[in-house]
Formats: C-alpha cells, structure tokens, sequence
C-alpha cells in the first residue's frame, strides 16, 4: 500500500484585521507554497481569514507536559501582576 | 504538531501511571479538555482513533453517492451548490484526519486500515443514490442525523476532536438546508417530482436511524465513551432527538410518514417509531450492503491513480532540497 | 436583436459554454484527486468556472430578451449548438493532461480577460474583472505543479510530455477569430485573440524549456469549437450533464 509521506503543515489564520492568527488544524503539502494555497481552499473557503500563516509541523518547537511542573506553574505565584491584585478606594477603582 | 512526541513517551512506572490516571480522570471530571500533549490511558487514545478515524472516512467515502449526482444536476445554482457541499465532506474529512493525527497515527495509516477493510465508515454511504431526490433526501436526513451526533460531539472530552466538531457543525448547517430545499421544490412540484421525493425519503429513512448506531444497551463501545466524555449523549437519545426533530419536518413537505408507526406520544413527549430492521443493518456494517465494493474500489482507484503524481512530488522536493543544499555549501 | 445584439449574444454564450464545459470536467477530479487537498482545491477551480458561466449566461438571456434562463441555454441546447474551444471539452484524461490543459487555458485567461476588463461593454468588463483575479490565482497553482512534474520522476515526465503532445493541436483554436468576433472587437466590445497568440507562445516556450521540454509552434489547428464543430466527446458530456432537464422537460428542481 502507498505512502503519502507529504510534510504535514500547520495552519494559522487571521480572522479579520486588527486580530491574532489562531491555529485552525493542520493538512499535507510539498512545500511552504503549496501549503498555503491548500490551506486558502481548506480552511478558508467561506472566506474566514484574511490572512494565512503555515508552519512545518516539526518546525515547531512546544513546551512538554512533563515539564508543567516547572515550567507553568512558577507563574502562579506572582498575584502582583494582575490588576485585581491592588485594592483602591471605591471612587478610583474604575482605574 | 503533536505527532512526534509520542513515539518518544518513556516507560512508565506503576505508580506514575496511577497517579497519571487520577490526574486525567480528573480533568474529565472537570471537563477540561483532553490535549494531544496530555497523558492518556492507551485504551481512550485506541477508542478516539477509532472514532475520529471513522469519523474522518465516513467523510470522505460520503463525497461518492452525492458525486454520484454532480455531473447531472438539473440546474447550475444546484451543481455549483452540490459541488460545493461534497468538496465541504472533503474538507471535513481533512479537519478530521487532521484531529486524529495528533494522537500519533499518519493519514496514510488511517486510509490503509480504511482500504483493508479494518476501519470502518458510516454505513449510510454503501447505499446506492438513484435519482436527483436522493441528493436532497442526504443533504436533509443523512446530514440531519450527522448534525444531531456532531452538535453533541462537540463537547467531546478531546480537544482537537472537539474544535474541528465546532468548526464542521458551522459549515454543515447549509448542507441541511439545501438538502431541504431540494425536497421541497420536489414536493411543491409535479406529482412526478413528488413522488420521487417520497420514494427517496422512504429509502433513505431507516438507514439515517440507523447511523445512531446499535440500541445503548446492545452497543460494543459505548459505556467506555460515555464515561470518558468522547461521547456526550447515548446512541437512543440522539436518534430519539433526530426523529423529534425530522417529523415535523415531514409533514411541511406533505409527503406520508416513511414509518406507519411514527406517533406522537404524549406521556413521553416524544415520537415513537417503529422497529429497525438490525438484521439489514449488522449485513451492512459487515460489508453486504449494495455499495460497499463499489465504495472503497473507488477509493483505492483514486488513490492508485494519485501514486505517481505524490512520487513526483517527491522526487521534485528531494531534487530541490539538494540543490539548495549544493548551493549554500 | 440586431446584427450587433446577435452577435454579442453569440459572445456570450461562446465564453459562457467555455467556462461550463470546463468546469464540468474540473468537478469530474472530486473524489478522483491525488489526495484530499488537491481534490479540494480543484473543485475551487470548477466552483469559479461555474460561477463564470452562469454570469456569461444570465447576460447572454437578457441581451436575447425572449425570457429564456441560463439554465435553457446549459441545457436545453444539443451539440451542435454548443460553441465552446474544443480545448475545454477534451476528458480530464490524467491529472498531467489535467493540469497542462489548466497551465495552458489559465495563461491565456490572464491575457485574455486583462483585456477584457477593458471592454466598452461595462457588463462584460465587470465580468472579466472578476474572472481574471481567479485564473491569476489558477495559473498561480497550475504552473508550479507543471514544473514539478516535468521535473519529478520519468513517469511524470513522461506523462507531461505525452499531455503536450495531445494537447498541441487544440491550443491554436484559442486565437482564431471569426468575422462577427472581429465586428465586435471593432466596437470595443470584445478582444483581439489573434494578438494574444504571440505572447501565449512566448511564455510556454520559455517556461516549458525551463524544465528542458518543448512545445512545437502548430501549424495543424482543429478548429470548429464556435461553429459548433466539435470532438466526440463533447456529445456524451452532454448527455450526463443535460440528463435531469431532458427526460423532464420543463419542471423546477
């Protein structure tokens, strides 16, 4: 039986201008090019983005969950870099 | 992205995995989602390969009955619809492949099992699409019972499982409604035209009861599923929900009930119905329905016939890889 | 209609059975593709030409003025009234043939639409402006694919070379004008194809030797597309395509 043995891509699109590109799902393709024009028909047929990112999948490089411990988790501590943190007077706390 | 981990997982200890499953157990519990990077135990990685495989291939097999009709449709706004909504099936196909692949398996492994017969697809598409009304009759019952599953799959417990279920629930809704709307113009129309609605309706109503799956209590996967959260609601309560939606639904087209017994129950609240034929459903399912060979013949033949355009792919990307590399060195 | 609303009739409907002929052997891949992205991208490219017909069409139906719809003018009308380029109506064959056959219509459409948009005709321009953004987006997937497979393995290299050879003698009829076309292009309505010839050549040439492979400049042309002259095959596209309207004439769907 064949093999695809295509490269898988990721695929990212911007929604509207003004917003972040959000990864949507990924598809097989020969390179960068054609991965982002299977990704304009795949994924933005009904004219979801406005543009497109696409990344080799193993060019990316994730944080591993075996890691969580270290790596998240020392961020929770630091309740003083959320606003709700501070308590102002009534009057000022729109701020 | 997620792919490459997996094969690289270390042996787990005994206690690590115990600790492992209580973790996970808890994040179904507070339904969380499941992440490709997560821990899982290997029998719910299995059983949403299984599904999300079948899922992915019950797509892509369903682009053949309704491509039956393409290249006869009787209007250009319904081929550039119909050609629009198999390319749809198509795409929703990729989105699933696309989901099961972060659990570690290839796409080409997936249509392997589904070219040898080991995975299996919804057994609706291995009956045959005889007239322009079965095109409707599939968009509005086959695609309504889909959309009734789907909209439940979406709170699946997966997480890549659970958004490309958002995202093809957006883009299926137009494929029920064409589907309608294609019954309806048959119905409204010359009793010729109704009676083909009728008669296809009549062919494809049971079978669309039957893509609910085997009654709960007689149904191999499903306890497990249902206390994972892959599934959210019970093969018996989609199917009742997909019949309280449909009958109403028949009568606005004022064709007879594909089903004498279809009555309204009060007490329950409810439609009864009456009986499947599961004799013909397990025949199906095991490979004796009118289309099954016809169905993954087709595959095979597209996919045989695409081998040399994908070795030239790959030939060319090889060729080019190694000239860049010629050139920077 | 008088001589001129005839003969821009007659346009019409020819760019309008191109472009449904054309996309009716496009939407033949679905299912049939490579693999899934590749089918899906090319039922985009049938969806356009589609698209483009029934805009030719709606046009034509109400230059004629006798309440005729564009779905009487696909279907309603037999072989020898269709007046597509025969280039259109050739089977899908394989996907080199496929695709050679798009690299070649989508660098002529580039040409040939640009022109148009340029059409006295603010219909027909507004048309053309449409459709020509779509083919630049064609010829932009056709021409790397062209390449990679001149390029790939033999087998496909083999099959590009066997798809110029059948395809050779159908390109010449894309820049062949009649007399009623040439009133037209008189009037600014319509394009010049025999000028195009030039340019279309010059870039296939240079693009196909690229990749070492030649493309002959054919002195044999089969003609007769937009007298209704057509190959065999066109007849049996037909009859699929035509099949619903014909065995009940008349209704809605």
């Amino acid at each position: 039986m064949s093999q695809e043995h295509l490269a898988v891509y990721e695929v990212f699109v911007r929604s509207a201008r003004g917003l972040d590109h959000k990864h949507v799902g990924s598809l097989h393709a020969e390179s960068p090019e054609h991965a982002l024009m299977y990704a304009r028909d795949c994924y933005i047929r009904r004219s979801e983005g406005v543009s497109i990112w696409v990344v080799e999948a193993k060019n990316i490089t994730a944080s591993q969950d075996e890691d969580l411990e270290n790596f998240v988790e020392p961020m929770d501590d630091k309740p003083y870099r959320h606003a709700t943190h501070y308590v102002l007077p009534d009057s000022v706390n729109n701020m | 992205m997620d792919n490459d981990k997996n094969e690289e997982r270390p042996a787990m200890q005994p206690q690590d995995e115990a600790a492992l499953l209580d973790e996970f157990e808890r994040k179904i519990k507070a339904e969380e989602k499941i992440e490709p990077t997560d821990w899982m135990p290997e029998a719910y990685r299995k059983n949403l390969i299984r599904q999300m495989s079948q899922h992915a291939h019950s797509e892509v097999i369903g682009m053949q009955p309704e491509g039956n009709w393409i290249s006869r449709s009787p209007s250009l706004r319904r081929k550039a619809v119909l050609l629009a909504k198999v390319q749809d099936e198509g795409g929703h196909g990729l989105y699933l492949y696309s989901a099961t692949e972060t659990l570690g398996i290839s796409r080409s492994e997936m249509i392997e099992a589904l070219q040898t017969g080991k995975a299996k697809y919804a057994s609706i598409f291995n009956y045959p699409t005889l007239t322009w009304a079965d095109v409707g009759a599939i968009g509005w019952l086959v695609d309504g019972a889909a959309i009734v599953n789907q909209i439940s799959l979406q709170r699946t417990s997966y997480g890549p499982y659970s958004r490309a279920m958002i995202r093809i629930c957006k883009e299926e809704s137009f494929h029920q409604r064409q589907g309608y709307e294609i019954m309806y113009q048959l119905a409204k129309g010359t009793p010729e035209q109704k009676q083909m609605a009728q008669d296809s309706m009549n062919r494809f109503w049971w079978p669309s009861l039957m893509m609910f799956g085997p009654h709960d209590s007689e149904s191999a996967h499903s306890g497990q599923s249902m206390k994972w959260k892959i599934k959210r609601q019970s093969n018996d309560e989609l199917r009742q929900k997909f019949i309280d939606q449909t009958v109403p639904q028949i009568e606005v087209l004022g064709l007879e009930m594909p089903d004498p017994e279809i009555k309204w129950n009060e007490e329950r609240g409810h439609y009864d119905s009456g009986e499947i034929n599961w004799e013909e459903f397990y025949q199906v399912i095991n490979g004796s329905g009118p289309c099954n060979h016809q169905r993954i013949k087709h595959h095979v033949k597209a996919h045989e016939d695409g081998e040399w355009v994908r070795e030239a792919v790959r030939a060319y990307r090889a060729k080019q890889q190694a000239k860049s590399e010629e050139n920077a060195a | 209609m008088n001589v001129e609303q005839q003969n821009l009739f007659r346009f019409l409907v020819g760019l309008g059975d191109d472009a449904v002929v054309l996309s009716h052997r496009l939407s033949e891949w679905c299912s049939n593709g490579p693999y899934l992205e590749e089918d899906i991208a090319l039922s985009n490219i049938a969806l356009d030409y589609i698209g483009r017909a029934r805009m030719f069409y709606q046009y034509a139906a109400e230059i004629e003025g006798k309440g005729r719809t564009e779905d009487d003018i696909a279907y309603l009308r037999d072989e020898r009234q269709f007046t597509n380029l025969l280039i259109h109506e050739l089977p899908i064959n394989d996907f080199a043939f496929t695709m050679v056959r798009q690299f070649f219509v989508d660098v002529y459409y580039c040409e040939y639409l640009k022109q148009l948009c340029e059409s006295k005709d603010e219909r027909i321009a507004a048309i053309a402006a449409k459709a020509v953004k779509e083919s630049r987006y064609h010829l932009k997937r056709s021409e790397p694919w062209i390449r990679q497979l001149s390029e790939g393995t033999e087998e496909s290299r083999r099959r590009i070379q066997a798809a110029l050879v059948e395809l050779e003698n159908f390109v010449g009829e894309l820049f062949i004008m009649s007399d009623w076309e040439k009133e037209l292009v008189e009037a600014g309505i319509a394009v010049d194809r025999e000028k195009l010839q030039a340019g279309w050549d010059q870039y296939i040439q240079k693009f196909l030797a690229e990749s070492d492979l030649e493309f002959p400049d054919s002195q044999l042309q089969i003609r007769g597309g937009r007298d209704g002259i057509h190959t065999e095959h066109l007849g049996h596209m037909l009859s699929d395509m035509q099949y619903v309207q014909r065995v009940y004439p008349g209704l809605e769907w």
